[in-house]
């Protein structure tokens, strides 16, 4: 399933850009792909809100963060958390995956992929800060839920490697 | 009809709800600095998909009810957990074998409930499929590690599979709410469930060079509402904030 899946109309795209992910702040609620609708009606906007993880305590400045970036420019917004279809990490954007790696987090690989390398099984995360893919698992659970922990055997730096989600 | 889906929520969710509150407990104290991110992790994850079945429940109670009343403003009888789930964080053992006696459960139970005819539960369940393999790889790994690992650890995980043994076979129990929505196509039939539950125990156990435990008297009482004594001093924290400042919110 592609993000475009996602119901947005042009116009409100600019002011989404300036809602990002508190945890991961260079990622914004359009490169995460948690925004699964946003329309406005009456004067009003409205928008669907998908979690990452179920208890993510991130929707929650999210969903206010929304309403303040719509009240600036003088709209009302409601925000609807919902929870199907369930969210995956396929509906992150390129350019979100791009930001991920600069800032310090490896990007989710594909099912199989992840599933080796969380079972041990292979070395192919590749470090973020040094490119080397000598890089083992510490733990399945990092510093937040969508996350774990990975350690550079080559440069020795520890770093997130964002777990694949199907 | 409306009556019973409730009911059969808390029946789910009451389980998450406990086991969540017993794993926070550990929130700064958990063995080592990945153990102790893990297992809030996991608590976190659990009080997520709680707050989804009770917004769901709030929902069908109407009258006004939130979550957060649903969650705190009950007493010991009405809520629905299974016995497992309230034991104590006696030493990490003890919550791994907690953790790994459910998760194998939780997991056969949320691939079965995301069939479920209720479109609400089917999703919660869809999504939470994803955490709970994560959980169960969690715990799964800890038992191998310590019941393989030195004569000290397996011998005090192999005492944790022995005590909390016991507790197993109340999560196939079916109550006549339960029965009800399983004709429905709403609800779970655990029944089926058991045989591949305790295929699945048996492989993970005798992997970690662990024994399934022979005992064959089992307890349960947690689904009518019949809880141990530590289920009042969990409840007693979790409820200390909106017993002692009414209606008080975050």
């Amino acid at each position: 399933m592609k993000a475009a899946l996602a119901h947005i109309e042009e116009h409100l795209i600019a002011t989404l850009e300036t809602v990002s992910d508190p945890e991961i702040p260079v990622l914004t609620v359009l490169d995460l792909g948690v925004i699964r609708e946003a329309t406005e009606k009456n004067g009003q906007i409205h928008i669907k809100l998908t979690p990452t993880y179920s208890g993510c305590p991130a929707m929650d400045v999210i969903g206010d963060d929304l309403e303040t970036a719509f009240a600036k420019i003088g709209m009302t917004t409601k925000v609807q958390l919902v929870l199907a279809p369930a969210w995956t990490t396929d509906w992150i954007s390129e350019g979100g995956k791009r930001k991920m790696e600069e800032y310090g987090i490896a990007s989710p690989l594909d099912e199989t992929g992840d599933k080796e390398v969380l079972l041990g099984n292979a070395k192919i995360v590749k470090c973020t800060n040094c490119g080397s893919r000598n890089t083992h698992l510490v733990s399945q659970f990092g510093s937040t839920a969508c996350k774990a922990l990975f350690k550079c055997d080559a440069c020795l730096e520890p770093f997130d490697y964002f777990k694949c989600l199907k | 009809m409306k009556k019973n889906v409730y009911q059969y929520i808390l029946s789910i969710a009451d389980n998450s709800l406990i086991l969540g509150q017993r794993l926070g407990e550990l929130c700064g104290h958990g063995p080592n600095l990945e153990t102790d991110i893990a297992l809030t992790n996991i608590s976190l994850d659990l009080l997520g998909q709680t707050r989804s079945y009770f917004q769901y429940a709030a929902l069908l109670a109407g009258d006004d009810k939130t979550e957060d009343d649903i969650a705190f403003i009950r007493i010991e009888r009405e809520y629905r957990s299974i016995l497992l789930v309230e034991q104590p964080n006696t030493h990490f053992g003890y919550v791994i074998a907690r953790q790994f006696l459910f998760d194998v459960y939780h997991l056969l139970f949320m691939e079965k409930l995301q069939f479920s005819k209720d479109e609400t539960l089917s999703a919660i369940a869809k999504k939470g499929i994803k955490e709970v393999s994560y959980h169960e790889r969690f715990s799964s790994d800890w038992v191998k590690r310590l019941g393989d690992g030195t004569e000290v650890s397996k011998l005090k995980m192999q005492e944790a599979i022995n005590d909390l043994w016991r507790y197993t076979d109340e999560m196939f129990h079916v109550s006549a709410s339960d029965k009800a929505m399983i004709s429905e196509g709403i609800g779970v039939d655990v029944v089926a469930l058991k045989e591949r539950y305790y295929a699945k125990v048996t492989e993970v156990l005798s992997d970690a060079m662990l024994e399934v435990p022979e005992g064959k008297y089992f307890q349960k009482g947690g689904k009518e509402g019949i809880h141990t004594e530590h289920m009042g001093y969990i409840l007693s924290d979790l409820q200390y904030m909106q017993r002692s400042y009414p209606n008080m919110k975050w």
